[in-house]
């Protein structure tokens, strides 16, 4: 057992000092104002602590209106995607020392859906275009009485894309989707790749239908901002592209 | 104020919800009414898998699996209802597959299995492989598949409506549901809910311990609701406290883990387990693992320069077993703490994880209103139910099948009620109590803050009625939250608006979870036995002759307004098993 290595982070950690950071917030609310307004807040944090602690921080000590949605807090729950330092990452999953404390650091909403207030973004249509794909598995025939089989191979070959939780990071990171939010966007497209690819499934044919359309998957510019925005590691561009090759072979 | 009017509302979209929903959909008018966007829910956090006697792997049957969650409870299950869990686990599997779960798969193509602690063939002769899982993330597939199930069935969301309060009425003498009401959080607006059937699928309350797994919105809010309305709380004394969370934080690693082989070590790298359970080792149930953690810490063999925490080890392990099965603790691992788990073991400490207790019910999962007495049109389902088929304690991968089996028998059930029964009239001013609540919160100049006394409040819980209690450590708990509820009447928040106020929301969970907090202590001060989770030190023993019984709280109200707990017990239901001393 390694346990030498251990002790070491944990010296690190017992000596932990707490360190002064600036958070840098885009604040609005509509009820107040219609201009939107970035506000700074100093606080002291352990580095190690997340980004969500810091505005938890600064809501349950400093400002009680400060807005977000979460609830997980590790990575699971998909509330809190936010805008942090201009890249999209889940508050709870970011750690203040890996994201340099020494400058401000900069917290806003996602983008290319309605901010309600503060870091909150109307998620409606972000979950229309997901329903839109049929999310669901599509079968034909009886039911067997016991499980359907499924080979491991056949399992793993849309294992990626089953870890997604529906965060908005990527549909939100994305330039065509900024533009024109009538594009699917990465999410809907990841999830319709879930069901095309499993071997259990026989509705491919028409969620491809489907991502065939003028909003669907032809609109990807292939910029991989999606990729680096999910916070589930997904290779998002990857997955869009087999659900491309797929429509052009008609072989998935 | 908005009135609406569904045959079946559900409240709550975590799995028991969206189990029922997916039922009662079929059946008739439903609405779910959830607090967070459905995906949200905590069931998304379960990760090890889900037991069902399949014996796809090796020899097994439903009977033993009955017995094991008799005996994992410690004896405080009622026998017929783990029967029906046991019995009706290989069917809520086989529905899950047919619904397009993507289980983990055996070479020939089954769905694979693993074993998990307290899980064992023959009655305790040795473990057995019983959990179906996908990876680590079981919880995360059971969520997805039962929401895009839901969105197959057309199943109708009211997203981030908080319910507040439940209307009860009483018809010809007897207390019936009308309704529910709901706090609309982009509005603000008041919504209520008139149906003819109410499911409460609401989650857990774990957010009144400081180390906990649970999410910062599992606060309990279904049962404050039934509790204020005068329902009764089962077995409140009862919570689950998970041996592997990081370290501080908490944060769930899954039990899988030790069921794919690490092993929990101590400063001096022994493997405790060995001494307090010879044939289960890290595999034995939750309460015991975890309370000998504790030992080994308070003996001095903690790990760290404090000596608080011991290790869990899988560094002998093969890296590409821990890719495959157990992804997402190992990056947690790495996320949360720097901490490489091929190479270096992951310190943890005990973290609040489950109430075993709850809303009473039957096995058709019908809300009690004393030992026998059914809420005409009231259901519960999951964590926020007393069933009871976990007990004294629960056995890992018998939430995610509690939520199925009962998640389903509830929506059935809910259903059937809203087809054969009528409305019943709501009360005069049925969203009163709630908007009288808001306004107070809203309004309010006091000088107390919601962060400090929930701080408080959770720093209390942990040191005086986690692992180990005493009488002394649970009256400091009951002194504390009955002077916290004092200083909880003078809180005001900062949020004055109506749009998104989470500050607000946070006025109102805090309410929750002291209401509850108080109920727990006190149930835990009576019960003057070990048992399961609930360990007293100045009772170390489990007492089956005056303490083989359920408690029963409830809420009295004297003609003075002043508010007081009520203590009473239900007998178990046993049928195949009698006890037996509890050994792993």
């Amino acid at each position: 057992m390694a346990t030498p290595i251990l002790d070491k982070v944990e010296a690190e950690s017992a000596s932990s000092p707490y360190i002064t950071v600036t958070l840098r917030i885009r604040r609005f609310n509509p009820e107040v104002s219609d201009e939107v307004q970035w506000q700074d807040f100093q606080i002291s944090i352990d580095p190690k602590e997340r980004v969500l602690d810091a505005l938890h921080k600064i809501k349950w000590e400093t400002d009680g209106t400060l807005t977000f949605r979460r609830s997980c807090a590790h990575g699971i729950c998909g509330s809190d995607a936010m805008r942090i330092n201009g890249k999209n990452r889940l508050a709870c999953k970011t750690l203040i020392k890996d994201i340099n404390p020494e400058k401000p650091i900069t917290v806003e909403a996602i983008k290319g859906l309605t901010v309600l207030k503060d870091l909150v973004v109307d998620m409606d249509p972000f979950f229309q275009a997901y329903r839109d794909v049929m999310p669901f598995l599509i079968t034909k025939g009886n039911e067997p009485t016991r499980e359907r089989l499924q080979s491991a191979e056949d399992r793993e070959r849309f294992d990626d894309t089953t870890k997604c939780i529906l965060c908005a990071a990527c549909t939100s990171s994305c330039p065509v989707f900024w533009n024109d939010g009538q594009y699917f966007g990465p999410a809907a497209i990841v999830n319709a790749h879930r069901f095309i690819f499993d071997s259990r499934d026989e509705g491919g044919e028409q969620r491809l239908e489907i991502l065939n359309d003028r909003d669907g998957v032809w609109r990807c510019r292939t910029t991989f901002n999606c990729t680096d925005a999910c916070p589930r590691g997904i290779e998002v561009t990857k997955a869009i592209q087999e659900v491309k090759r797929a429509l052009i072979t008609r072989r998935f | 104020m908005q009135i609406h009017k569904y045959d079946t509302v559900i409240v709550g979209a975590g799995g028991a919800g969206m189990r029922a929903a997916i039922e009662s959909t079929k059946r008739s008018r439903t609405a779910v009414l959830t607090k967070l966007y459905p995906t949200r829910s905590h069931t998304g956090a379960a990760q090890g898998g889900m037991a069902a006697a399949l014996a796809n792997v090796e020899e097994d049957n439903w009977e033993w699996h009955t017995f094991d969650t008799v005996k994992g409870g410690d004896y405080l299950v009622d026998q017929d209802a783990a029967e029906i869990l046991a019995k009706e686990a290989i069917d809520a599997v086989l529905d899950l597959e047919k619904m397009g779960l993507p289980f983990n798969r055996t070479p020939e193509g089954r769905i694979d299995q693993r074993r998990f602690g307290g899980h064992t063939r023959s009655h305790g002769e040795a473990p057995v492989r019983r959990s179906c899982y996908a990876s680590d993330r079981t919880g995360h597939m059971i969520l997805q598949t039962l929401y895009q199930n839901c969105v197959k069935e057309g199943v109708e969301f009211f997203n981030e409506f908080y319910v507040l309060d439940l209307l009860l009425q009483e018809v010809d003498g007897v207390k019936k549901s009308a309704g529910v009401v709901a706090y609309e959080l982009a509005t603000g607006e008041i919504h209520v809910f008139q149906a003819k059937s109410v499911i409460f699928a609401s989650g857990g309350t774990g957010k009144f311990f400081k180390v906990t797994s649970n999410a910062h919105t599992l606060t309990g809010d279904g049962q404050a609701a039934a509790w204020r309305r005068g329902l009764p709380l089962e077995d409140m004394e009862f919570f689950q406290f998970h041996p592997t969370g990081i370290w501080r934080m908490g944060i769930l690693l899954t039990e899988g883990a030790r069921g794919e082989g690490g092993i929990l070590r101590n400063k001096d790298g022994e493997r405790f387990m060995e001494k307090y359970a010879p044939v289960m080792k890290d595999l034995a149930s939750r309460d015991v693992v975890s309370r000998s953690i504790y030992t080994e810490i308070r003996e001095g063999r903690g790990c760290g320069p404090e000596g608080d925490h011991v290790y869990l080890d899988l560094t002998h392990l093969p890296p590409e077993q821990l890719d495959a099965k157990l992804p997402d603790i190992t990056e947690f691992a790495r996320t949360y703490l720097g901490i490489e788990p091929y190479t270096d073991p992951i310190p943890i400490q005990p973290t609040a994880h489950y109430a075993m207790g709850g809303i009473p019910t039957n096995v058709e999962g019908e809300v009690l209103a004393d030992n026998t007495t059914v809420v005409p049109g009231l259901y519960a389902a999951g964590e926020v139910a007393c069933v009871s088929v976990h007990g004294a304690n629960r056995l890992g991968t018998n939430s995610l099948l509690d939520i199925n089996v009962f998640g389903r028998r509830s929506g059935i059930g809910a259903a059937e009620y809203a087809t054969k029964n009528d409305f019943v009239e709501l009360p005069e001013n049925p969203a009163q109590m709630v908007e009288e609540q808001i306004e107070r919160l809203r309004n309010s100049t006091g000088t107390e803050r919601v962060a400090t006394i929930r701080q408080e409040l959770q720093e209390c819980m942990d040191a005086n009625v986690m692992v180990f209690r005493t009488e002394q450590t649970i009256k400091t708990a009951v002194d504390k939250i009955a002077e916290l509820r004092k200083r909880y009447l003078d809180v005001s928040i900062q949020d004055k608006g109506k749009r998104f106020n989470t500050d607000l929301l946070e006025a109102v969970e805090l309410g929750n979870l002291l209401d509850l907090a108080e109920v727990m202590a006190t149930s835990a001060l009576a019960r003057k036995e070990s048992r399961g989770g609930h360990y007293r030190e100045d009772y170390p023993n489990r007492d089956d002759v005056n303490f083989m019984r359920h408690t029963m709280a409830y809420r009295e109200v004297s003609a003075d307004g002043t508010e007081s707990i009520r203590l009473d017990y239900k007998p178990v239901v046993q049928t195949r098993y009698q006890p037996m001393e509890r050994k792993y």
